[in-house]
């Protein structure tokens, strides 16, 4: 079903009211896995981080990683859940290869973490989203299905198994209903998944990379008339690894939903599979019935009973809310909040506040890293914080803008030589001699120079017309190959010609 | 010359550590051993020669360094194929794991290695520790040294036969349902299940992680004392193991004095259907008892009586999870790998070729109590069961020091007498189950054979949780008394192989 056959959005909104549901599992950056000692190293060998514990081995036992418990405590706090006196883990079975046990060990009815909730922001307005539970588990190994056509398991020649994921440390944070959202849903989606995100790295517990699966998001979506409260059948659309993704699967799934039923049909509770070229969804596996996972309490580990004088301990060591946090520098940089969402969107915040550390002006540093380099990362395609350049050496730049030793057309040619590996601000000046002329003498033959080759404008300045003196501005600057403070050009200009600025 | 495979492991340390014989001395005179019986008692699944004569090397050479050596140091001891040995296989009774050699070593493996323990090999046992009379290995079954055509006792059939034999002076068992007790009833010897958590679990193949337990086995009290010692103690790899020091259990084992205990005889198990000499004996000893100075009360425990059913549904439903990881993708056996199959059939190809049908059995069982809408019926009901079984036991311990009966209720049976009865099987653990489903300490101690015919009866002791001394301080005053009584160790009246 492409997009084409579908009723439009807003037509789907005519008669419907979406409700969504959304489970992001977060890896943490513990050093070692949630059950054992190995390493979690991102891109090693395959296979090069196992032993006989992650590898589900006959004999093997889990034991929980402190580390781990306290950072899932961490994000509860952060999202206003309440923390279990005593919780217990619980085996989730079934088989599938790349699982080594053939269960994973979560959480099922006892979460670490229960009844939170999270403001986002949409369309400069507040919109908060309900937490269910955050709970601990284990991420699975890793399958590659070679030959066949989809990718998956089925119709392929053969599967590479990489075990290094399997026990690494995830957390699943599970939303509430979300109701209310009405046409904003794909928004509110993608803003309560960046939200989390900009938490999540705030609390320094992941980096939240959603293109290294680091954060993975399902949404859930149905749809009910207007008016009715009774849930409709859900889809779940699997592993949507990006914001933009989020928001694109959602607004397919509530036209989708909207085109099944405006036409009679109902809706099958199945997941679904995004696909980022044309922002459409395909059924994965159809749930016939509630897939029974057999739940069971895990006996090979003891209950986790945090003490409460811990849990408030750990509530001490909280970041300040990211959207606090945001309001607290829009006031400090004097930023109108259309420039501040943009900076956020843009994800400069966090370089400009670094930016501003090193010693720049907040609005010098905001206007780098939103215009020049903003413009630079969206031609090559990266996010800003992969060019190659410090907030350090823009905060430089910015101090010798500031200093009048460069002018903005000599500190872009500055950080292009730095962004091409030519070294610091000040090398690549010395290197491309990018100095602004400062030797008056040079300057004042170079004005002298100007007002000889232009009479004629000379004159209309000298009868008080201020304003054609741009033109010798421009003159000089060209004579000089830019490297002259314009502003003092101007004035030699006007004191050589007798008028006053 | 003595006989080195008849002396008990306190006399063969002693022995070596004295210089009276080598190691590899003890060690051979057992091999030589395993090479003239074990064709006819099959106890041994695997013998691992050099190892044990290279261990025995290392034990006689930190001797001739001037090395203080450990209290078992240079004791050759029979290991039950649970425990996985680096570098040795590990089939845990299964043809699923047949040619699978462990990367690494149980912390059991670990600590007596660290012993100076000679591990001769590993030894047979019902697959999975399913079953009471090691009928269901993959590898054939065991025979029982008084009677080779009857059962040695399950699931640790291998090392109660290998003590029961003198292959080995020292066994390991493991016990979730009784395995450890039972065997060592039906043969005449020492069998301890220390509390849960006692002994660690990691590397201990897995059926019913909330129950098993390993322990020690043997031919006398001490040595099993010795034993525990040895193999018990926190490992923070098992977080189900006790941080706290291990019970007493050798000075008990020494001190086997039972004056002024409170012993208890569990009402709900005299009434059940004993066979008439092994309950002659538990009379027989419960008078001992009395004489040796104990006082001795009947205790009700009312809910041991639903303990069988509850047990049949918790360890089923773990087996079931614990033994999903036997997929043929990562170790062991697979079959169906040839091209024409899909992940999913190899796993079940290989599951169906690989696991016995008692273990089907089990895994079905479990598979079915676990499942959603039987859940609170089944595996719900069963935990509430053990919940009120722990507080029977509670109660009964505020009375009593020590709770005694019969091991089983019958002596060794026939080979292949119950194989198709599933639960006339199930029924020899009716005694020891309790004890597992609520943690407890408990031993089986020979007291005496059986009118009828001529069989070894066992003494269960239970202790509660972490009072495992208790076990030993009964268990070595009866055995003390006991020997007394016959002139000599129960074990020597076994016929001669």
């Amino acid at each position: 079903m492409s997009v084409m056959d579908l009723v439009s959005y807003q037509d789907a909104l005519a008669s419907y009211d979406p409700v969504m549901g959304l489970e992001v599992h977060v890896e943490l950056g513990t050093r070692t896995k949630m059950f054992c000692g190995c390493a979690t190293t991102f891109g090693a060998p395959p296979n090069s981080q196992v032993c006989p514990t992650c590898l589900g081995m006959p004999g093997s036992l889990p034991v929980v990683n402190a580390v781990a418990v306290e950072s899932a405590i961490r994000i509860g706090l952060a999202l206003n859940c309440e923390i279990a006196e005593r919780c217990r883990f619980a085996r989730k079975n079934y088989f599938y290869p790349d699982m080594p046990k053939n269960y994973q060990i979560s959480q099922y009815d006892e979460p670490i973490a229960f009844n939170g909730y999270l403001d986002v922001e949409v369309d400069g307005g507040t919109f908060r989203v309900e937490i269910e539970r955050a709970h601990m588990e284990e991420d699975t190994g890793k399958s590659t299905h070679v030959g066949g056509a989809t990718g998956r398991i089925h119709g392929a020649e053969h599967s590479l198994l990489d075990y290094n994921r399997a026990g690494i440390p995830l957390i699943e944070i599970v939303t509430k209903p979300i109701e209310g959202a009405g046409a904003r849903a794909p928004e509110v989606a993608r803003a309560y998944v960046a939200e989390l995100r900009e938490l999540i790295r705030a609390l320094g517990v992941s980096e939240a990379r959603m293109e290294l699966g680091q954060m993975r998001c399902d949404a859930n979506l149905s749809l009910r008339p207007l008016g009715t409260t009774r849930f409709g059948t859900r889809s779940e659309t699997k592993n949507v690894n990006s914001l933009r993704s989020v928001e694109r699967a959602v607004r397919f799934e509530i036209q989708r939903h909207a085109t099944v039923l405006g036409e009679g049909g109902t809706i099958v509770q199945e997941t679904r599979h995004f696909h980022e070229d044309d922002g459409t969804t395909t059924p994965g596996r159809v749930k016939e019935e509630a897939e029974d996972y057999r739940y069971f309490p895990e006996p090979d580990l003891v209950p986790v009973a945090p003490a409460r004088a811990y849990v408030e301990e750990l509530r001490g060591t909280l970041p300040e809310p990211p959207r606090e946090r945001r309001q607290r520098l829009q006031a400090e940089w004097g930023a109108s909040d259309h420039e501040m969402r943009s900076a956020h969107n843009a994800g400069a915040v966090e370089l400009i506040v670094a930016t501003v550390e090193a010693g720049a002006r907040p609005d010098a540093a905001r206007k780098w890293w939103m215009g020049e380099l903003a413009r630079r990362a969206n031609e090559d395609g990266v996010e800003l914080s992969e060019l190659a350049i410090t907030p350090v050496q823009v905060a430089r730049v910015a101090t010798l803008v500031a200093e009048g030793s460069l002018n903005d057309k000599l500190a872009r040619q500055v950080i292009e030589g730095v962004l091409a590996g030519e070294g610091d601000p000040d090398t690549v000046v010395e290197a491309r001699g990018l100095k602004v002329v400062s030797d008056e003498g040079a300057l004042g033959a170079a004005v002298d120079e100007a007002i000889a080759a232009n009479p004629g404008v000379a004159d209309k300045i000298r009868g008080g017309k201020v304003a054609a003196a741009g033109a010798l501005v421009g003159a000089v600057m060209k004579a000089t190959r830019g490297q002259a403070d314009a502003a003092r050009v101007k004035e030699l200009i006007l004191q050589r010609l007798g008028v006053s600025g | 010359m003595t006989d080195l495979t008849r002396l008990t492991a306190a006399q063969t340390a002693e022995a070596v550590a004295s210089g009276e014989s080598s190691a590899v001395e003890v060690a051979q005179a057992h091999l030589n051993r395993i090479d003239a019986v074990d064709e006819k008692v099959r106890a041994f699944l695997h013998v691992d020669r050099e190892g044990a004569l290279a261990a025995a090397r290392s034990v006689d050479e930190r001797r001739a360094r001037g090395e203080r050596l450990g209290p078992l140091a240079g004791v050759p001891l029979a290991l039950k194929d649970i425990f996985t040995t680096k570098g040795v296989p590990t089939t845990v009774g299964s043809r699923i794991l047949r040619g699978w050699v462990p990367p690494y070593d149980a912390t059991v493996t670990r600590r007596l290695k660290e012993a100076g323990v000679v591990i001769l090999g590993k030894t047979n046992m019902d697959e999975f520790a399913m079953g009471s009379s090691t009928e269901n290995s993959a590898f054939g079954p065991t025979g029982n040294p008084w009677d080779l055509t009857r059962i040695p006792g399950g699931s640790g059939g291998g090392s109660s036969a290998a003590l029961a034999s003198y292959q080995a002076p020292l066994a390991i068992g493991t016990d979730t349902g009784g395995s450890i007790r039972q065997p060592a009833a039906v043969t005449g010897t020492v069998g301890v299940k220390p509390t849960y958590g006692g002994v660690s679990r990691y590397g201990m193949v897995a059926f019913s992680s909330s129950l098993d337990q390993g322990g020690p086995c043997a031919r006398t009290v001490l040595d099993a004392a010795l034993l525990h010692e040895v193999m018990a103690g926190h490992d923070p790899l098992d977080s189900t193991s006790i941080d706290a020091p291990v019970p007493p259990v050798v000075e008990a084992a020494r001190r086997a004095d039972v004056r002024g205990m409170r012993i208890g005889v569990v009402k709900e198990f005299v009434g059940q259907d004993y066979q008439a000499g092994v309950k002659e004996r538990f009379t027989e000893a419960v008078e001992l008892l009395r004489e040796l100075g104990a006082e001795v009360l009947e205790i009700s425990c009312p809910s041991f009586t639903y303990a069988l059913p509850a047990y049949y549904l918790i360890a089923p439903s773990e087996a079931s999870s614990n033994l999903a990881r036997f997929d043929a993708m990562r170790y062991g056996l697979r079959v169906g790998d040839d091209g024409t199959h899909s992940a999913e059939e190899v796993t079940a190809l290989t599951r169906e070729a690989g696991f016995g049908p008692e273990v089907k059995r089990r895994i079905m069982l479990g598979t079915y109590a676990l499942s959603s809408g039987y859940y609170d019926a089944y595996y719900g009901q069963a935990q509430k069961v053990r919940t009120v079984v722990t507080r029977d036991f509670a109660a009964a311990f505020e009375q009593v020091d020590v709770l005694v009966s019969p091991t089983t209720p019958t002596t060794a049976f026939p080979i292949g007498e119950r194989v198709d009865d599933p639960m006339a099987m199930y029924l020899a653990d009716l005694f020891t189950i309790p004890a597992n489903l609520a943690g407890n300490a408990a031993m089986s101690v020979p007291c005496g054979l059986a009118r009828e015919d001529g069989l070894p009866v066992g003494l269960q002791i239970i202790a509660p949780t972490m009072a495992d001394d208790r076990l030993y301080r009964v268990g070595g005053a009866v055995e003390a008394a006991f020997t007394a009584r016959w002139g000599h160790p129960l074990l020597e009246e076994a016929p001669a192989l």
